[in-house]
């Protein structure tokens, strides 16, 4: 593991991949809920964690070099399930990259469980990884100015949901009536890092009559 | 009963409801947020009798106007300005009583940006995951303050441990950020890495709550490609494709895909906070501690 401090009170623990930054998360977390790690943040990315507010980064710094990445956590917990109208705008462009049809698109995404490797972007936005690297998909070329709430979006080689409307980049292929977020609920965000995932196909949404 | 609550009289350009943040949640994307100058929150709070945790208000620039329907006390810090109560001059930096349906005119800054403004009970919005700030970056907590808006007020604690008057630091003439390097210095040439800690920059009007950014020499990297995302801390100086740097403030987006140059020595964050566009700003390495 690859240990860079940042400022004064912070470590970036930059791994090889995004699984081993995933179990390293997890090993983090488990540390803390121990009461063997007092930090403020755990935030995991693409291939680091950032643990921010330490009161003794340095030794926690010697300590990591050290040690080898733990092995992934055993996929235990519930999965949440995500009802997915498989109706998004991008659906073709996604099935023309992947060389597929779009019925094997829906099959393919339906049929993967995913896990959520982390969360940014806007409060409940998870980055979801478990898809194959050969559907890696490049983000539109020209980002949207507005992405309904619900809109289900591959990008790279992450699945997300919008919790909200906002500008984005990601190709949509379906749309879920699921609240991602909702700050009265406890807790707000329906997804955080480590969290299962299944999306399930309904049927297409029904006209609405005038 | 009393009507604890303030009306809006004239909300300024941009009025928000701040306390001490949300931190803790950035592993599902939520910004720390929290008043940006947080010792003249801080200060505030204790010459109205307030705990550090209750809720204030940060204007920008050009103040605002508040009308309590109960008596209260108000102290009003941080960026120097003119103070008044239906129109008769009050002091600034210390506790004043303001009586019921009278107006408290907070003047534009006389110097500075941000102009904090505590009331007796504090700000008693709901919060959100713990915190009542309003967050500029992801929408969480209040809505800036409009024309006309009711806050409702909390019960004042008695008695009150306040403060008489206190001193404060005027807002910075040249802002001098001290910076340990990384974690992304790598990222950049060794030329770029001493023109970002010996070139002049200023600060730019495109400033706001999520970032100080600065005009001034572009940072040239030297290697290309993209960063995978990574989590970023408060005073990460985040460099975009255009080269100029950008110090993180309160509601700097959780994770981000552009190298770190450097990082802003956290108690250099309140005073730039107050720098006003066109500020001149120095970048000094510092070692870490």
């Amino acid at each position: 593991m690859n240990v860079l401090p940042v400022g004064d009170d912070a470590l970036l623990v930059e791994v090889s991949s995004g699984d081993e930054a995933q179990a390293l998360h997890a090993e983090l977390v488990r540390r803390r809920a121990e009461g063997a790690l007092t930090v403020r943040e755990i935030v995991p990315a693409a291939r680091t964690v950032l643990l921010d507010g330490l009161a003794d980064p340095a030794r926690l710094a010697s300590e990591l070099t050290a040690a080898e990445v733990p092995p992934a956590p055993p996929r235990t917990g519930d999965v949440v399930e995500i009802p997915v109208r498989y109706d998004g705008p991008d659906l073709a462009d996604v099935a023309a990259h992947w060389g597929v049809a779009q019925e094997e698109v829906v099959r393919v995404h339906a049929g993967t469980e995913f896990r959520v490797a982390f969360c940014g972007f806007a409060p409940g936005f998870g980055y979801l990884t478990g898809l194959p690297a050969r559907y890696d998909v490049p983000r539109r070329a020209t980002p949207r100015t507005a992405v309904p709430a619900g809109s289900v979006a591959l990008a790279g080689p992450y699945t997300g949901v919008y919790p909200r409307s906002s500008p984005g980049g990601w190709q949509l292929i379906g749309t879920t009536d699921t609240v991602l977020w909702d700050h009265t609920r406890v807790p707000a965000a329906l997804l955080s890092p480590g969290t299962r995932v299944r999306f399930v196909p309904v049927g297409p949404a029904r006209p609405v009559e005038a | 009963m009393t009507d604890r609550a303030l009306a809006v009289v004239r909300a300024g350009a941009l009025t928000t409801v701040q306390d001490l943040g949300r931190p803790g949640h950035a592993h599902l994307g939520v910004p720390r947020s929290g008043a940006l100058d947080a010792p003249a929150a801080a200060l505030v709070n204790r010459l109205v009798g307030d705990p550090p945790e209750a809720a204030v208000l940060e204007t920008t620039l050009d103040g605002c106007a508040l009308r309590p329907r109960s008596a209260v006390t108000v102290a009003v810090g941080g960026a120097p300005c003119r103070v008044t109560v239906d129109g008769r001059p009050v002091p600034w930096g210390a506790p004043v009583d303001v009586p019921a349906g009278a107006l408290l005119n907070v003047g534009a800054a006389d110097s500075g940006v941000r102009t904090y403004v505590a009331v007796s009970g504090g700000i008693l919005v709901e919060p959100v995951l713990g915190s009542r700030s309003t967050d500029l970056l992801s929408g969480l907590g209040p809505p800036p303050l409009t024309d006309g808006a009711v806050l409702p007020l909390g019960r004042p604690r008695e008695p009150h441990a306040r403060v008489d008057v206190a001193p404060q630091p005027a807002p910075p003439a040249e802002l001098v950020l001290r910076v340990t390097p990384g974690p992304r210095d790598d990222w950049f040439t060794p030329e770029a890495v001493r023109t970002f800690t010996s070139r002049p920059y200023r600060v730019s009007p495109a400033s706001n709550r999520i970032g100080l950014r600065m005009d001034g020499p572009a940072l040239q990297r030297a290697r290309p490609g993209e960063l995978p995302s990574e989590g970023m801390v408060l005073g990460a100086v985040q460099v975009p494709p255009d080269g100029r740097p950008v110090v993180f403030l309160a509601d700097h987006p959780t994770t981000g895909g552009y190298p770190v140059i450097g990082v802003v020595r956290a108690a250099d964050l309140p005073a730039a906070a107050q720098a006003v566009p066109g500020t001149p700003v120095r970048f000094v390495a510092v070692r870490r501690r």
